[in-house]
Parts: C-alpha cells; sequence; structure tokens
C-alpha cells in the first residue's frame, strides 16, 4: 500500500501538493516513486518561468524510464530543491519531505480542484 | 576473462607505428616560423603507448568479447541482423573505391556516381517512389530528412498550421523524436485490439493541423496494416502526406511497395533490409525516397546523367539543402547496391518470402509455450509476452534474455514494443536455417521449463560471459565515461 | 535459383509451412489485398553470381579514376597504419550490432570506452559520446543543445569562415523550426570578433564556430568564451581533430562544446563515408549531450564492466521529449579511430600534425613566388591553405594540366559555396603522407603552367 498524507492535496498524474502561506510546494507522491524505482536523475524547471495546469514542467529519470511531471496547478516556479540535483534518490527516500519546486501566484480554483487524501486514495484502488 | 584498458599497458618510448623522416630540403623547417604562441596547444594528451603488437592482441581479444551474426544467431526484433555477405566486403576494400575524394573533379568520379545513380534508380523501383537521396547516415537520420521535407513542403504551399505528426502508440522511438526535432508536435494514435492502427481514433484525429501520419507497415508488432489503403485515402483526404519507416521493409520488399500503399516519403535502413554491417551501431545509411509530390524537396546535390556523364544538380530552389558532411555513406551504398545486383528481383523477393516464412515457423514453435497477445499469422517478426511468467514465477522478459545469452545466441528486442507488457520481439530473418530455429526455439522452451522450476537460476544469468548483469544505477550515480 | 544467403531447401519449407499450418508462402501474405500484392518482379535486373557482380564493379571501378590528392575541404589523406583496416575488419565487430546486451558486447563497449577517452584526452573537455553521423551534423547537433539550454532563445550564431557545407546543414537544421541560423561575417580570412558583442542579443543561444576554418587558416579566440558565458551563451569549436595535436584545445579556448570530424584518424577518403563525428562537452552538459555513451560500473561480483548508459537522454526512452532522435552513430568508424590513435599514440598524432604543417607550408611558400597566384591572406595556417589566381583562365588550365599528371591539385572553393566571389579561390591541403617526390611534381607542374 502507498502512504497517502492526510494533509496534502493530489493530482491524477500522481503528484501531490502543500500549501504554505503564498506558496505551493509539488512533489511526487509514493505511488509514483515506486512506479519509478530508482530515481537517478532529476531536470527542474528554470525559477522564474511560469507554467500552465498539465504542462510538462520536469522529468524524472530512473535507469531505464524517463517520465514527465504533469504540473498540477498553475504557477510561476519561485524555488526548486536543489538537494536533489546532486542527490535525486532522495525522493525515493521520502517523497513527501523532498518536494521538487515551490509555485507562487498559482491558480487558487486550480488547487480547489485537486483531490484530497481520501479521493485519491479511491483513485489509486480504481486504477 | 576481461582485457585491461590500453592505456594501462602503455610504456614511455614504445611504438606501433613509425613516421617516414621528414625529407625537405635541409633548413627549411628550422627557417619556418613557429605558429604564434597563443594559438598553441598547452598539455599534451594522454594516449597509449604501446608496440604493434599490443595493439593487435587489445583489439583481437576485444572482438573475442563482442557478437555478431557471424558468431551466431541474432533474432534482435525490428534490426534485420540477417547475413552481411563478404562479397560486399570484399568490394568496400578496393583502392578504386576508398582512396576517391569528395571533391575531386567529378570527370574522375563517374564511378561512383554511376553506382549511386543505379542505387537510386533500383531503389526507387523496389519502393515504387519516383526518386530518392543517399546523403542520410542512418534511418532516424532519414526520418529527420523526410520530415524536413514535409515541413517544407507545407511551408511552400502556405499551409502553416499543419503542425501535428501523427505517430502509432507502436511505432519506434525515433519516429516522434525526429517529428519534434523538425518543431512539429505528436499526436499518439492508439491501436486496436488485433494490434493495428485504430482506424476511428485516426479519423478522429484527423484535420487541418495534420501534415503527416508516420507509420512501420508491417508494424513492430510484426502485423501488416491491412486497411493501409484506407487509412492512406483518409490522410491525403484531410490533405496530409504519409511517412513510411522502412525499418520493417525486409517482410515485404519485391512483393508491394509503400508507393502502391499511398506513402510520399519514406526512408531505408540499407543496414538492415540490404544487408550491410551493422558495424556494432553504425556507420548505417538510411536513403530518403519521395513520390513527385515531395521530390523538389529534396536534399541537394541532386545527381543526373547527361549526355556529358553523370552531374550534381545544385540548382533545386525548393530544395531543404544538404542534409550531411558530403554524399553520404559511400561504402555502406556500395554494399547495399552490391546486395541488389547479387540477389536481383526475385532474389529480393525470396529474402522476403523466406524471412515470413521463418517469423511464422518460429512462432508456430513458441506458441506452444509462450503468450503471443496479437497472434495470426505474422509478417517477418513478432512479439512474445513473459507478463504472467512473471507473475507466476518472478520471471521478467529481460531474465529469459539473459538466459538464452548463455545458450550461445543474441537475445530478442527487448521490451518493445511497450503496448506488450514484458515484450519479447523475435526477428529470425531468412538467413537461418530450419535446423539453427529448431535448435533455438529448443533452448528458449528448456530454459522456460528450467526457469520455472528454478526461478533463481535465470536471475543471475548469464553464467558464461566475463561479467554478469551489470550496476546501471551505479553507472549513471557515478558516471565513469572516460579513463 | 539458388541463393546462397537463403538456406532453405523445398524439403525444408514443405515441412514448415506444414508445422504453421498453412499450404504455401502465399498464404502467409494473405494480408496484403490483391491491389496491393505485385503482379510482377519489381523492375531491377536479375540477380547475378558472385563472379558477375565482380566483374561488373571492377569495370565501374575503372571509371574512378585517381591521382595524388592535394584535397581537403574536410576529407583528408594521411597515413594510417595496417593495424586499423585488418583489426576493424574483424567480424564480431562488423557484424555487431548496437550493444544492448552488455554481458555479451564488452568487447564494443570497451573499445567505445576506449574512443571517448580518446576525444576527451585530445580535445580536453570532460564527456564525450560514442560518435555521431559526421562533424556537419555534429554542429547541428550543438546547435540543438544550445536552444535547448538558454531561456527562450531561438538563435544560434555561426562564423561564416564555417565549412560551407557545414553552414548548409545548419541552415536545413533551421528550416522549418522557428529558429534561426545568424551569421557572424568574416574578415581577412577569418572571422570578424569584433561584431561579436553586438550579435550577443537575449535570443542567442551559443556560438559555433571553426578552426582551421573553411580555408585552412587558424583562428584566435582569445576573450570569446568569456563574452559568451557572460551572456548565458554557449561556445562551440569545431575542429578537425588532427589540428588538435598543435593548435589549442576546445578545452583551452573555454569551449563547452567540442564537435568536428575524426576522418583524419584512421579513415579513409571513401568519397567522403563514413567518415565519423565527434561532440564532448563540459560536465555540465552531460545530459544534453546526444547519441550513445558508454560508462563502466561493476557487476554483482564487483567485476568492473561497459554498459550503454545515461540512456534516459535517448529517443528509445523519451520518445517525443528527447531532443535529438540519433540511434545508430558510426561505431565502427570510430573503432577505426580509436585502433589508429592507439597505434600513433601521442607523439605519432604531433608527427602527422607537425609534418602535415612543414610539407604545407613548403608548398605553400614556393607557390606563392609564382605569378599569377598569391596566397589570399597572412593569417596562420596548418595543412591547407587558399591560394587566388588572377585569372580563371589560367586557374582552369593549372587544375587540368596537373590532373594531366596525376595530380589533383586543390578544390576549387566555389564548388562548395557556388558563389562567384570565391571562384578564383583554390584550397590546397598537405598532408604528411605526400612525400617530396610528389610536393617537387606538384610544383615543377606549377612552374610550367604559370611561368
Amino acid at each position: 500500500m502507498s502512504s497517502v498524507p492526510e494533509v496534502l492535496k493530489y493530482s491524477k498524474d500522481h503528484e501531490w501538493v502543500r500549501l504554505d502561506g503564498d506558496k505551493a510546494y509539488v512533489g511526487i507522491t509514493d505511488h509514483a516513486q515506486k512506479e519509478l524505482g530508482e530515481i537517478v536523475f532529476i531536470e527542474l524547471p528554470f525559477v522564474g518561468d511560469t507554467f500552465n495546469k498539465d504542462e510538462d514542467i520536469a522529468t524524472v529519470e530512473s535507469v531505464k524510464a524517463a517520465s514527465a511531471i504533469i504540473n498540477p496547478l498553475s504557477g510561476e516556479v519561485m524555488a526548486v530543491n536543489e538537494d536533489l540535483d546532486d542527490s535525486p534518490e532522495l525522493v525515493n527516500t521520502d517523497c513527501y519531505k523532498h518536494y521538487l519546486y515551490v509555485l507562487g501566484n498559482f491558480s487558487k480554483s486550480d488547487y480547489d480542484s485537486l483531490m484530497d487524501a481520501s479521493a485519491y486514495t479511491e483513485y489509486l484502488e480504481s486504477l | 576473462m576481461s582485457e585491461p584498458l590500453l592505456i594501462d599497458k602503455s610504456k614511455k618510448g614504445r611504438k606501433a607505428y613509425c613516421f617516414p623522416a621528414l625529407d625537405l630540403p635541409r633548413g627549411f623547417e628550422q627557417a619556418l616560423p613557429e605558429l604564434p604562441s597563443h594559438l598553441l596547444r598547452i598539455k599534451p594528451a594522454r594516449l597509449p603507448e604501446v608496440a604493434e603488437l599490443d595493439v593487435v592482441r587489445h583489439f583481437t581479444k576485444l572482438s573475442t568479447l563482442s557478437f555478431g551474426v557471424d558468431n551466431g544467431p541474432y533474432p534482435l526484433g525490428s534490426c534485420t541482423m540477417k547475413y552481411n555477405p563478404k562479397l560486399g566486403e570484399q568490394i568496400a576494400q578496393f583502392p578504386a573505391f576508398t582512396t576517391m575524394h569528395p571533391l575531386q573533379d567529378i570527370s574522375t568520379s563517374q564511378g561512383c556516381l554511376s553506382i549511386m545513380y543505379n542505387l537510386l534508380e533500383d531503389l526507387s523501383s523496389i519502393t515504387g517512389m519516383s526518386w530518392g537521396s543517399l546523403q542520410p547516415c542512418a534511418g532516424a537520420h532519414g526520418e529527420y530528412v523526410g520530415l524536413k521535407m514535409i515541413r517544407a513542403y507545407f511551408l511552400e504551399r502556405g499551409e502553416v498550421a499543419r503542425n501535428k505528426v501523427l505517430v502509432p502508440i507502436s511505432a519506434h522511438g525515433t519516429n516522434p523524436a525526429s517529428a519534434v526535432m523538425n518543431g512539429f508536435d505528436v499526436v499518439t494514435v492508439a491501436s486496436n485490439k488485433e494490434g493495428l492502427v485504430d482506424i476511428e481514433d485516426l479519423k478522429s484525429k484527423l484535420d487541418g493541423s495534420v501534415a503527416a501520419l508516420m507509420l512501420t507497415n508491417p508494424n513492430t508488432l510484426g502485423l501488416f496494416e491491412k486497411d493501409i489503403l484506407e487509412i492512406s485515402a483518409s490522410v491525403h483526404e484531410c490533405g496530409g502526406l504519409l511517412y513510411y519507416d522502412g525499418a520493417n521493409l525486409n517482410a515485404i520488399m519485391g512483393m508491394a511497395t509503400p508507393g502502391d500503399m499511398g506513402f510520399d516519403v519514406l526512408h531505408l535502413n540499407l543496414h538492415k533490409t540490404f544487408s550491410t554491417p551493422h558495424g556494432g551501431g553504425g556507420p548505417g545509411s538510411g536513403p530518403v525516397m519521395v513520390n513527385d509530390t515531395l521530390r523538389p524537396f529534396l536534399p541537394k546535390p541532386d545527381i543526373e546523367l547527361t549526355d556529358g556523364g553523370y552531374v550534381y544538380t545544385w540548382d533545386r530552389p525548393l530544395s531543404i539543402g544538404k542534409v550531411s558532411m558530403f554524399w553520404g555513406n559511400f561504402l555502406v551504398l556500395l554494399r547495399a547496391y552490391v546486395y541488389i545486383l547479387r540477389m536481383g528481383s526475385e532474389g529480393i523477393k525470396a529474402a522476403a518470402a523466406h524471412a515470413v516464412l521463418n517469423a511464422n515457423y518460429l512462432k508456430s514453435k513458441l506458441e506452444k509455450h509462450f503468450d503471443v497477445p496479437y497472434g495470426g499469422v505474422c509478417m517477418h517478426e513478432f512479439v512474445i509476452s513473459c507478463e504472467n511468467l512473471k507473475k507466476e514465477y518472478g520471471i521478467t522478459a529481460q531474465d529469459m534474455a539473459k538466459g538464452l545469452i548463455d545458450e550461445g545466441y543474441h537475445p530478442p528486442t527487448m521490451y518493445f514494443p511497450t503496448l506488450v507488457s514484458e515484450a519479447l520481439m523475435f526477428e529470425p530473418t531468412e538467413s537461418e536455417s530450419i535446423e539453427t530455429l529448431d535448435a533455438f526455439a529448443d533452448s528458449l522452451i528448456s530454459l522456460l521449463e528450467r526457469a520455472k522450476k528454478d526461478p533463481a537460476y535465470l536471475k543471475g544469468a548469464p553464467y558464461s560471459t566475463p561479467v554478469g548483469r551489470l550496476d546501471e544505477v551505479r553507472a549513471i550515480k557515478e558516471p565513469d565515461l572516460h579513463y | 535459383m539458388v541463393y546462397p544467403y537463403i538456406p532453405h531447401t523445398d524439403e525444408d519449407r514443405k515441412r514448415m509451412l506444414e508445422a504453421i499450418g498453412v499450404g504455401s508462402i502465399e498464404e502467409l501474405y494473405a494480408s496484403l489485398t490483391e491491389d496491393l500484392l505485385l503482379s510482377d518482379s519489381v523492375p531491377i535486373s536479375h540477380g547475378r553470381t558472385e563472379d558477375e557482380v565482380l566483374r561488373m564493379i571492377t569495370a565501374i571501378a575503372q571509371r574512378n579514376s585517381t591521382g595524388i590528392p592535394f584535397l581537403g575541404c574536410g576529407c583528408y589523406d594521411h597515413l594510417v597504419p595496417s593495424t586499423v583496416q585488418t583489426l576493424a575488419s574483424l567480424p564480431s565487430f562488423v557484424t555487431a550490432y548496437t550493444p544492448y546486451q552488455a554481458e555479451m558486447s564488452q568487447g564494443l563497449l570497451q573499445a567505445s570506452y576506449e574512443f571517448q577517452s580518446m576525444i576527451c584526452e585530445i580535445t580536453g573537455m570532460d564527456v564525450s559520446n560514442a560518435s555521431l553521423y559526421d562533424g556537419a551534423n555534429s554542429a547541428a547537433e550543438a546547435a540543438t543543445i544550445m536552444i535547448g539550454s538558454k531561456r527562450k532563445s531561438k538563435a544560434v550564431l555561426v562564423s561564416g569562415t564555417l565549412h560551407p557545407f557545414t553552414l548548409q546543414v545548419l541552415h536545413t537544421w533551421a528550416l522549418g523550426t522557428g529558429n534561426e541560423i545568424r551569421v557572424l561575417e568574416e574578415k581577412n580570412g577569418v572571422t570578424d570578433l569584433k561584431s561579436l558583442h553586438s550579435a550577443l542579443t537575449d535570443e542567442v543561444a551559443g556560438l559555433i564556430v571553426q578552426t582551421p576554418n573553411r580555408y585552412g587558416l587558424l583562428e584566435d579566440f582569445s576573450t570569446v568564451a568569456e563574452q559568451l558565458h557572460e551572456k548565458g551563451c554557449l561556445f562551440a569549436i569545431s575542429s578537425d581533430i588532427l589540428s588538435l595535436a598543435i593548435q589549442k584545445s576546445p578545452a583551452e579556448w573555454g569551449a563547452d562544446i567540442a564537435i568536428g570530424d575524426t576522418q583524419a584518424l584512421g579513415l579513409p577518403l571513401a568519397f567522403g563515408g563514413p567518415s565519423c563525428g565527434y561532440m564532448a562537452v563540459t560536465k555540465a552538459l552531460m545530459r544534453k549531450i546526444p547519441g550513445r555513451i558508454v560508462g563502466a560500473t561493476v557487476d554483482g561480483q564487483g567485476r568492473r564492466g561497459y554498459t550503454l548508459t545515461l540512456q534516459a537522454r535517448e529517443q528509445h526512452i523519451k520518445r517525443e521529449k528527447a531532443s535529438s532522435n540519433v540511434c545508430s552513430n558510426q561505431a565502427l568508424a570510430a573503432l577505426m579511430t580509436t585502433i589508429h590513435l592507439s597505434s600513433l599514440g601521442w607523439s605519432g598524432m604531433v608527427e602527422a600534425a607537425q609534418q602535415s604543417y612543414v610539407k604545407a607550408h613548403y608548398l605553400a611558400y614556393h607557390l606563392a613566388q609564382l605569378p599569377g597566384m598569391t596566397l589570399v591572406w597572412d593569417v596562420p595556417f596548418w595543412c591547407e591553405f587558399p591560394l587566388r589566381f588572377s585569372d580563371s583562365k589560367k586557374m582552369r588550365k593549372f587544375l587540368q594540366e596537373l590532373r594531366n599528371e596525376g595530380i589533383f591539385a586543390g578544390v576549387r572553393l566555389s564548388s562548395l559555396t557556388r558563389e562567384t566571389k570565391d571562384e578564383l579561390v583554390l584550397l590546397v591541403a598537405v598532408t604528411e603522407k605526400r612525400s617530396r617526390e610528389e610536393l617537387e611534381l606538384y610544383l615543377a607542374a606549377a612552374r610550367r603552367v604559370m611561368k
């Protein structure tokens, strides 16, 4: 079973979002990191770029796969998690602690349309 | 069993080659001013210093740690690892070809030009197209060039909105990558239950924004797209063009042509269909062939036959331009021409027929033991799935492949097409005999039986090689890419 | 007819069809409708025996004539040790596919690793791939890296002194993609770097230059890297790899990307192909470099081994997200370069480059004395130099008469650029392979024609 913390919101593409004041932290879920296997590289977006909801924003690579991260809510990239440049495997270790990037000026309505933990758990069971 | 790096055998002062002494008039070299010092190299490069025999033993050893078609069966799907005739190798060594400079006066290179011209004529006949270009150096390069021509064609017509290239889910990875390199957006077309293009899905995606559909036929499941005429008519009706990925032409050459199927442009892989060796990954050759619609857009120069002999023609205003340094991988073109001369019209047809016969024979032996998700008659290749083996015994496609190495075979293509989970894709080619196919099938089946009893055994394969399965995560995370 | 490449007997075919459960091979083609199946054979000739093909090709080959080549422009006639062809013809190298199955391909993989190592050593860069098609295509791939590395960029600056064919391939690269190639004009035979600063606008992603350049001249890139990096642009230098034995390496000029051909190291002229493109980059660009890369790692028992690595960059995994579609490379040609360099060592490479330099200058010095031809610019060159003739009639006569004596005197620049301004320029290349006798033959003929 994949872990699905109560306090977060989730997308169908297996990203999680955590609000902290006017910032939204985005990472990948336990389900996603398990599917990917051992992560060897993460290509993060440029700080300052804006992305729409559902746009490809980052790439996560394992040995034999490269998966696009689909941005779950439109906004501007305020920061990226630079720890992941050298240690992408941190996402395997604790995917809810190690976010990928932080959005500002994000769309509140996009956020509201994300799933809560119970909806996401149900969604996972339906897969 | 392993071989050290040659640099580690280096000893200062050893030489494997010597140059003739410089014999210019005395004093010339001394009087010659040196290059300005700010242009001069500072740090010497570290290269091996060894004797000639060291070089010979090193590379001979490395060759024994490699495996080609000459070593054993190589049923690598979608790669057409057929026998590479030795006649081609012999002719490619003729000094009359190897010592030709690409820019010498064309009055002195009529032999080379005649080979290229006649090869283009034969390839046009075999594909049912009007003409082509031999410049692309590989299949993917041909795709890039073909899509560039499609781009140029629509620009010329002012149809700038045609920005999409449709690619079936089963296509080779080069297809979408080539489309994106030319600035197109890629739209994936679904497959139906039979493993063919889902025509309803295709039709729903056809509109004025579509530039082209890229198709491999037979497709990567080894199935012939039987509705190809309907497909091509629909694409043409919406104003789009059809691109044929020639990777699987070996199944149908001499039997049918992409031209008749309605394709406007295609590339060939001479290193697959036309028996030129793969060389451990290249050089290949990927000629592009076009119908009259796209002919004005072919790369330049073209080759024409005039009263005065063969000439290059550069004055072609709609041409997309040059796509490689000179005229293409000439020595590969030469080998392919030799192959076509040897086989002739009946021979290429026989090659296709026996490639299809071999694939169906091997499939008939394996389908009693393995899942073939898209059954029925196949063309030159077929795909099995190890999904149930994985579920029941934990054995993956990779485990089966690694087990085959110990049996003396090159494994089939693994994990492609992605449409089939735990896929193994077999393409025996026409080169293999019934005895070889029987032995291969027996090996694979006994491997399967052993694996069911003792899955751990296969997990540890291969055992006969100088190294076992390598730590690929470490290779990426701690890159060691040079000495 | 029996085909030696197809082993099936009538008996085999019968047994196989029975096992499949069909009556004929035609039945296997049932999914091809009748309007697709050809009623006749394709209109090419009938098959021939080995001997017939040999005779035919030998006859065609006689329509080629070879001479003593003083021809260059990206393809040079250097000395090649006998080890190169012999070892590169070993069948398990020649007939292997890409080494996807690492355990049974250690030899090929190690050879690629040694190739990458040598390219890194010679260029001074951190990461090399296992080869690309040729120098012109390496330049196009460099342009792609540049555009992908700078936000909102859409133009690549290139020097007007790039090989004319490289420049043409780059224009093709840009066609229809929304990206553009902007040419930095030349002055006195080299890139006019004074205009660089003003050309570095926000949409420019980088600069591609070449040395020795299209004329054979050596360029000076002092301060170029600094200017580019200050603007967030990348710097690519294309070089005949043998020239790097003498001139500054791309790393020593501060380049981010080193590109070119390895033809001068072990590959025959072969009418221009196969050549072998190389590309090496800084560590920062490791994940942007296209093509196959081999890396060393260990197996479960800790034994060192080689494998294709960083594959998530490539088309077979990333599909439409890949920045390059390259799949096949020029592996066997790269192997020839590796054997060549293993045989020469650094001292041999320097010797080849140095002798080419001296011999080219010997010929240039004496030709410059003759009336009717001059060295075009007073700029340092290595093994190739541009001569300007005073009139085209004289130039044609010169080329014709030398050809009659079996000397290919040079390449007309206008045959590459198709520009009238280049019509009187002849590019003459001299390698270490040209003997004193051949040089004197050239000079004697030149003196006779130009007197």
